[in-house]
């Protein structure tokens, strides 16, 4: 038994290509419990840093600095009533939900964190990927009709149309990156997430820069389609506040209202990954060709305790700046355990053997929450679209633009 | 690596796959069919990744479930449900349902008990990772003409709907 445990340790490959059930299943509940700590993180900084871009403080009082905040949200959502409307079809009211959570959380299983940290690597990864984040549009369809109401129905036939328009250029933007893959002696690309940026590694140039500026045009169509994908503002019609209270989960409450949140965010974790896999080098730390030399390999490997370090160091900050009254106690240690803990974290980071097997982890999450940074602030700077102007930016802008990237990347593929 | 309880999961999704198909026919309420249908289609890509043609599976979950089945909700939703659950659900073709349903089960018996010899025994398993780039290949090499003819095909379909909708271009 001890032995099946260990012998993963000393294989170069992902516990789903080692067949070893024991560490896929640990692998799984790793990665869907840092997804959810993620999702409950992005809850609190997009809150915060949507304050902070309309000049308001954002949540202060549950923790030190709304710290706390998500925690209270959850209790707060998981006592709420259930209420199932009464003219509602109650099976698909019900499963809802769950079709959008587990469509989200399902792709996590091929998203590649590492050289070896993937649950399992497919042969069709990216296609996967794609297959599956796409059955979430159902979900959406479903809560709609369910509800039996008329905002959310619009809702549901506002996003099915979205999802669908964007899909495709969505999808033409991907084929032009896995044409880029087989540009390689053998002449024969790959669908696998591992595959793509190992692709990249060898032809050492990230795809976002592969023929300039075709690659980056590709990104830029996928990095527009994915918000209109994930229904996040400015292409947030299917639940526009303003015109239709909420769109297609206007009579969900508590938790499953929480379910369909706890989707969403997932959901933009996971597209957010596959632009980093395809077009950002994935794992592949910055400036591989330029900075190179032993002396560049340790400073890079310092940066994820450094990161840890300097979170820390604003953390007690924070302490400093604290109000110096009796009330404020118990907040001001609790912040000062927090940086501590940061702290604490970071300079773990800086033990050699952690170091090495952290780095590409680091670098892989560290290009999503700069995608996740992006999402937050799109929603700050940008008005929702309106429906004509969506489809149009749709069929007639994104979808041509991707059609032409990706016959001049066959092109240029075949010429050089 | 090697499959797990593979028998298990043959059963499981066929299973599956015959009772959403009985779900299809059965329900009242066409958006609750078109829902069974999609569980149905998920149950085939189970069994074509069995089948260690994983390329197929993802292609069958990203066109039947995740895009056509979508646009079938999409236009059952708009329909009026009210009115389509009054109307009666079998058409009375009793007999040509039987004679046909009759021929169909014949047929698969008699391949059951007759055709082995028809079938090679033991195909070899593909090496089920390079499966997409032997479909690649297949499709664009050896089979480039049907490929093409069934795409010319579907362009015609495209242009005939647009101008099946739009009365004036």
């Amino acid at each position: 038994m001890l032995d099946y445990i260990t012998s993963f340790l000393g294989m170069n490959t992902t516990p789903g290509q080692a067949g070893n059930v024991f560490w896929a299943v640990v692998y799984i509940f790793v990665v869907f419990g840092g997804v959810s700590v993620a999702v409950v993180a992005m809850n609190w900084l997009e809150r915060k840093a949507l304050a902070h871009f309309q000049v308001r403080l954002g949540p202060m009082r549950v923790g030190p600095h709304g710290l706390l905040q998500p925690i209270a949200d959850a209790v707060k959502l998981l006592t709420k009533e259930d209420i199932i409307p009464e003219e509602a079809d109650r099976f698909v009211f019900w499963i809802a939900p769950l079709i959008i959570l587990c469509a989200s959380f399902t792709v996590y299983i091929v998203i590649p964190f590492g050289p070896t940290h993937a649950i399992t690597d497919l042969n069709i990864g990216i296609l996967f990927m794609l297959g599956v984040s796409s059955l979430s549009v159902l979900g959406v369809v479903m809560a709609g009709w369910a509800s039996n109401s008329h905002y959310p129905l619009i809702g549901s036939l506002r996003s099915s149309a979205q999802m669908i328009s964007y899909e495709i250029a969505m999808g033409m933007a991907v084929v032009s990156a896995i044409l880029m893959t087989s540009l390689n002696k053998s002449g024969t690309g790959t669908l696998s997430m591992i595959g793509i940026v190992e692709a990249q590694e060898q032809q050492q140039i990230w795809f976002l820069f592969k023929f300039f500026p075709l690659g980056f045009i590709a990104f830029a169509i996928f990095a527009i389609a994915m918000v209109a994908e994930t229904n996040r503002a400015p292409f947030d019609l299917p639940e526009a506040e303003s015109e239709l209270t909420a769109g297609f989960h206007t009579e969900y409450s508590g938790l499953r209202w929480s379910l369909f949140m706890l989707g969403e965010y997932a959901a933009m974790i996971a597209v957010s990954s596959i632009a980093v896999t395809l077009w950002l080098g994935g794992w592949l730390r910055p400036f591989p060709n330029t900075l190179t030399g032993e002396t560049w390999d340790l400073v890079f490997s310092l940066l994820p305790g450094l990161t840890f370090l300097a979170l820390a160091a604003i953390a007690f900050v924070g302490v400093i700046r604290m109000p110096k009254h009796p009330y404020f106690r118990i907040q001001t240690a609790g912040l000062a355990g927090f940086g501590a803990v940061l702290g604490l974290i970071g300079l773990v980071l800086f033990v050699p053997p952690v170091r090495d097997r952290i780095q590409d982890i680091f670098w892989f999450i560290a290009k999503v929450a700069v995608f996740m940074y992006l999402y937050i602030w799109y929603r700050a700077t940008f008005p929702r679209y309106r429906f004509d102007q969506l489809m149009k930016v749709g069929w007639k802008v994104l979808l041509p633009t991707a059609i032409g990237v990706l016959i001049l990347t066959a092109i240029l593929g075949i010429v050089l | 690596m090697t499959p797990v309880a593979t028998t298990f999961f043959f059963y499981f999704l066929s299973g599956l796959t015959l009772l959403s198909a009985a779900l299809v026919i059965t329900r009242r309420n066409p958006v609750h069919s078109a829902l069974a249908l999609i569980l149905g289609l998920l149950a085939q890509a189970g069994l074509y990744l069995m089948l260690y043609a994983p390329f197929v599976a993802g292609v069958q979950i990203i066109l039947y479930a995740g895009g056509i089945m979508v646009l079938f909700l999409f236009v059952i939703m708009l329909v009026n449900i009210e009115r389509s659950q009054k109307e009666e659900q079998f058409n009375k073709q009793w007999l040509v349902g039987i004679l046909a349903a009759g021929a169909l089960g014949g047929l698969f018996v008699l391949v059951y008990t007759k055709g082995t010899s028809l079938f090679p025994a033991a195909a070899s398993l593909p090496a089920e990772s390079n499966n997409t780039q032997q479909v690649g290949e297949l499709l664009y090499g050896q089979y480039m003409f049907a490929f093409e003819i069934a795409s010319l095909l579907l362009l015609v379909a495209i242009i005939g709907a647009v101008v099946m909708a739009k009365k004036r271009i």
